[in-house]
């Protein structure tokens, strides 16, 4: 069916995906948390910088990464000297754009959802003999599972279309970090290729839908049939 | 003395003071809406802060401003039975009762949950979930959560509201019942005078100005 460039296109979208999602995931979850939850001097900045990849120009925030995390970034030389890690040019690279990007959509579905949690439900398993950690886990993360559910969708779905700040940090290079829509933005670049375009195209939605079927599965599961992800 | 409080509140710019002490087994606490009274319960359970002043139960020291003390809401031991009933949506009623149960496996129990299930005729609840009960139904599931958590002191925030005649009666006795055969000192809120002539051995009210008044 599929051929096996077109194998290590899809395979390679869905590792940095899938990658981005799982590392996103506790991160955003914090940050939901702290900014739904706590009220401090400088939420509001926090807020502010979660939501930065969302309106910055993608490119731009491929360019911060690599001032960031670039081999002589402020980060990435100190990664590279202590631990040999380059993010840079490679898939664990597209693995972080796409992170990065996906962060502010799942911290505001998790956020939505933090806050849809009565807090006087937590007070009442407080006054029951659950410590604040207790607590959580036992009230306010179960009842956020939609919000994870969404949000990791959402993040998903993301991550698979990344474009601007994978191909301006990771670049793109053919079976390391050209990821689906960096495969398409190169056929359209050939001529004679639009049938190869089509073809990851459609790749493309059939992910893209399967990931919201998935969840909505997942979210109907865990919660009846009353909820949804969108 | 079971009950022992000398606080000032300061609730959504509302300031008020009250003091009392209480030796009775089931203490109640009236006056018109607004007052503080359920302010008062969330100071006693440790969900709200008092700007100042001192809580005694049942010789424990909950609050004390001058002492800095301020003992977190799972340190008190409070069976609180709010007014909401405030179940866990997620949870089934039998888990609902187990939450507080697991909680509090160090003490020897008060009551057991077979007890509380019969006592409280909720064996046929179990295996629902909060949304599915009535508002009586939820109210008795909440008190039994309560009483597995194996408290001491019960806290009970208008627990015959909005409950028809007979259901409200059926509680009511279910509520003598705790008073008379479990050592627990209670303190309710209530409206309805009734109710407090018949459950109560020392009624505190609260007025909106000035200290409050004695029976």
């Amino acid at each position: 069916m599929l051929t096996p460039t077109e194998w290590t296109i899809v395979a390679l979208s869905l590792r940095v995906s899938i990658v981005a999602v799982l590392v996103t995931l506790p991160i955003a979850y914090g940050l939901a948390w702290v900014i739904a939850r706590r009220r401090f001097p400088g939420r509001m900045l926090l807020d502010a910088l979660v939501h930065l990849p969302l309106v910055l120009p993608p490119v731009v925030t491929g360019w911060l990464l690599l001032i960031l995390l670039g081999r002589n970034g402020v980060l990435g030389s100190w990664l590279y000297e202590t631990f040999g890690i380059t993010l840079v040019f490679n898939w664990t690279g597209a693995a972080v754009a796409a992170g990065v990007m996906a962060l502010p959509l799942m911290v505001r579905a998790m956020r939505l959802s933090i806050e849809a949690v009565d807090r006087r439900l937590v007070g009442a398993a407080r006054t029951l003999g659950a410590s604040p950690l207790h607590a959580f886990l036992t009230v306010t993360l179960p009842l956020s599972l939609p919000g994870i559910a969404a949000g990791a969708m959402l993040g998903f779905a993301r991550s698979l279309g990344e474009f601007g700040a994978t191909i301006t940090f990771a670049a793109n290079i053919a079976g390391e970090t050209r990821t689906l829509p960096l495969a398409i933005y190169t056929g359209l670049q050939l001529p004679g290729s639009e049938g190869a375009v089509a073809r990851l195209a459609l790749i493309a939605i059939v992910l893209s839908l399967g990931a919201l079927m998935v969840s909505e599965w997942l979210v109907r599961r865990s919660q009846g049939t009353r909820a949804h992800v969108l | 003395m079971f009950f022992d409080v000398d606080i000032t509140m300061l609730v959504d710019d509302h300031a008020f003071t009250l003091q009392f002490v209480s030796d009775a087994r089931l203490t109640a606490l009236v006056g018109p809406s607004g007052v503080g009274k359920t302010s008062t319960l969330n100071a006693i359970a440790g969900l709200l802060r008092p700007r100042s002043g001192r809580i005694v139960v049942a010789g424990d020291v909950l609050f004390d401003s001058a002492a800095d003390v301020d003992l977190p809401p799972e340190k008190r031991s409070a069976g609180y039975v709010f007014q909401d009933a405030r179940l866990f949506p997620h949870k089934t009623v039998a888990a609902n009762l187990a939450y507080g149960e697991r909680l509090s496996a160090h003490s020897g129990s008060l009551i057991s949950r077979d007890e509380v299930v019969r006592l409280l005729e909720i064996e046929h609840l179990l295996h629902r979930l909060p949304a599915t009960l009535s508002g009586g139904e939820a109210r008795r599931v909440a008190i039994g959560r309560a009483l597995l958590s194996s408290p001491r002191f019960l806290l009970l925030d208008e627990p015959l509201s909005s409950l028809d005649e007979s259901r409200a009666e059926t509680l009511l006795v279910l509520i003598e019942r705790l008073r008379d055969e479990i050592d627990l000192p209670m303190l309710l809120v209530s409206h309805s005078s009734a109710e407090v002539e018949r459950l109560a051995g020392r009624v505190v009210t609260m007025t909106a100005h000035g200290p409050p008044g004695k029976p």
